[in-house]
């Protein structure tokens, strides 16, 4: 079964300064476990996809128009409370292994090495077809 | 290729040792043949000089290590030379289907079972597998070796089961190539396109093992459920890979050689008694296949078989097809009071294919209302997107108020009052997406 991990930042609520003020180390530390959790994905047959987003000041919003051209809307989003960091997709034997993967990967270490204890939204993906074991 | 894995495998009781030194093997063959030929006997060409390889690594090992209690030793000393070009047909049988044995054996998750089978036994490579289960490659690699690791960890030898364990470890063989046959019956459309080979290996595999076993009546079942399911599939899904139900297909389009052969072959097994759950679902597809109109369909008989296959599995599947079956036979009320037996005893709360079984019987007893509302709650609880897509267009055409204009004459249902049971050939068998999934054979692990 495939799940997509969503990593939630929330400007707002969390405690969590930005990572550009964060201590160099902690920077290290901190890609070194995004590295090593997809490592240890591949290396478990579960690996499928992990992207980190670009920060959201960088976003535009793309809508349709008159005549289905493309009207953008460039960030920032000052209103922008919660945004996508990065995402995997696994490949794992059921909802039990991808909820305990969420909280691996929730517990990420930000400043002082302290685990940052990110929400982690769980989406099961769409199988393509339509056979499903009970 | 799993033969010669498997000669050697049980030669130097080190299988993934044999299935390196049969790569190099076929590395071999691949510059040598072309220029010199194919030999007379290639199998036993690959086994001599595989056998070549092993003995280099073995020796090299001896060396480095200065041990002798290596892979060798493990053979008896009679064994020691290359096997004869010619070997004995027994032998083949048997390291065959030791090799499937070995694969499907149930301390592995069927993830890796399935994975460690088709790149074994199938003969698959591991980008083709991981395209068919859309993961990047080293991802399938790993979980393939992690299998073989996982094998060597629990001490399990290369060797034929015990007799009195063969009939489960059967089982296990069989639930596995049947998940390999459902994961490959998807669409014949679209991105899906890789999967259908899957199909294709599970019913090569099965056939492999009823010619090694023909008299077990639940291997010839199983091929013959995937044969006529499989004959099925030109018909199942419409160009953007939705599901079409099994009334609603063009049966024209249905594969009348492998009809043919399916029926021929369960209608032989069930002759000789020893009735499983194969063989019971294999009849009921042959039932389907015989139909050469939905409204044909011998819906009583089906009945039956279903009444049968619920003595003997225990599956709450089992007992929602049976309603269908029911609510086909004596009319929805008939069915419907077989499901709510069914929700009370809680087994598929929540399940998509309650409400879609349940969304389909309330549409013929003409309860729109309700039947829309089932629809989408299947359609929410669903994880397939074709799936989806189909109980999300059901719900629709439900829910938009009759429009004369717009009651074209393939939907019956919008304007024909509904008529029950088998005197309504535009309602025989529009139950559900057409899939072989609907039953599950005795779990694998118990």
């Amino acid at each position: 079964m495939k799940y997509m991990l969503l990593m939630q930042f929330s400007g707002q609520t969390d405690e969590v300064p930005p990572i550009d003020t964060w201590a160099a180390e902690d920077v290290r530390a901190n890609i070194q476990f995004m590295n090593d959790t997809n490592k240890k994905l591949v290396d478990a047959g579960e690996f499928v996809d992990a992207q980190g987003l670009a920060a959201p000041d960088q976003a535009r919003i793309v809508r349709a128009g008159e005549g289905g051209a493309a009207v953008v809307t460039d960030g920032p989003f000052p209103e922008t409370k919660e945004f996508l960091v990065g995402y995997w997709i696994v490949d794992c034997d059921g909802p039990e292994r991808a909820v305990d993967l969420a909280a691996h990967v929730s517990a990420a270490p930000g400043p002082g090495g302290r685990p940052l204890n990110m929400p982690i939204e769980l989406r099961q993906v769409m199988s393509i077809d339509s056979s499903e074991e009970l | 290729m799993p033969q010669v894995v498997g000669v050697l495998a049980r030669r130097f009781g080190d299988f993934a040792a044999a299935e390196d030194a049969v790569q190099e093997a076929l590395i071999d063959a691949v510059a040598q043949w072309p220029r010199e030929g194919v030999p007379a006997n290639p199998r036993g060409w690959l086994v001599q000089v595989a056998y070549r390889r092993m003995t280099e690594q073995v020796r090299n090992e001896r060396a480095r290590r200065r041990r002798e209690e290596l892979v060798v030793a493990q053979a008896p000393p009679d064994r020691r030379t290359a096997p004869p070009a010619d070997d004995a047909y027994e032998t083949d049988r048997d390291d065959t289907l030791t090799t499937l044995f070995l694969c499907c054996h149930p301390a592995l998750t069927p993830a890796s079972a399935i994975a460690l089978t088709l790149r074994s036994a199938g003969g698959l490579t591991t980008a083709e597998i991981a395209k068919a289960f859309l993961v990047p490659e080293p991802t399938m690699a790993q979980r393939i070796s992690r299998a073989k690791q996982r094998i060597k960890a629990s001490g399990i030898p290369f060797r034929m089961p015990a007799p009195e364990e063969r009939a489960r470890r059967l089982g296990s063989v069989l639930h596995v190539l049947y998940l390999v046959f459902n994961e490959g019956y998807a669409s014949s459309a679209g991105p899906d396109l890789q999967r259908v080979e899957l199909s294709r290996e599970a019913i090569r595999l099965a056939r492999m093992v009823h010619g090694l076993l023909p008299d077990d009546c639940e291997v010839a079942g199983l091929l013959a459920l995937m044969l006529l399911t499989d004959a099925r599939r030109p018909a199942r899904t419409d160009a953007s890979g939705t599901p079409i139900p099994l009334a609603e297909q063009d049966r024209s389009l249905w594969d009348g050689e492998a009809v043919a052969e399916g029926i021929a072959l369960i209608t032989g097994t069930l002759a000789r008694g020893a009735v499983g759950p194969y063989q019971l679902q294999a009849a009921i597809a042959a039932v389907h296949d015989e139909a050469a109109t939905a409204g044909e369909t011998d819906w009583p008989q089906i009945l039956a078989l279903y009444g049968l296959l619920e003595r003997m599995s225990d599956n709450p599947m089992v007992s929602l097809n049976r309603a269908v079956a029911a609510a086909m036979t004596h009319g929805p009320a008939a069915g419907l009071d077989l499901l709510r037996a069914l929700d009370a005893d809680g087994r598929l709360a929540g399940h998509h294919r309650f409400y879609t079984a349940r969304a389909h019987l309330l549409e013929m007893a003409g309860d729109r209302r309700a039947a829309a509302d089932d629809y989408r709650a299947a359609a929410s609880r669903t994880t397939s997107a074709p799936e989806r897509h189909y109980l999300t267009t059901r719900a629709a055409r439900l829910t938009v108020p009759d429009r004369p204009e717009r009651a074209v004459p393939d939907q019956p249902e919008r304007t024909a009052p509904a008529r029950f049971g088998r005197t309504a050939p535009d309602r025989a068998g529009r139950t559900a997406p057409d899939r072989p999934g609907q039953v599950v054979p005795p779990d694998r692990s118990e």
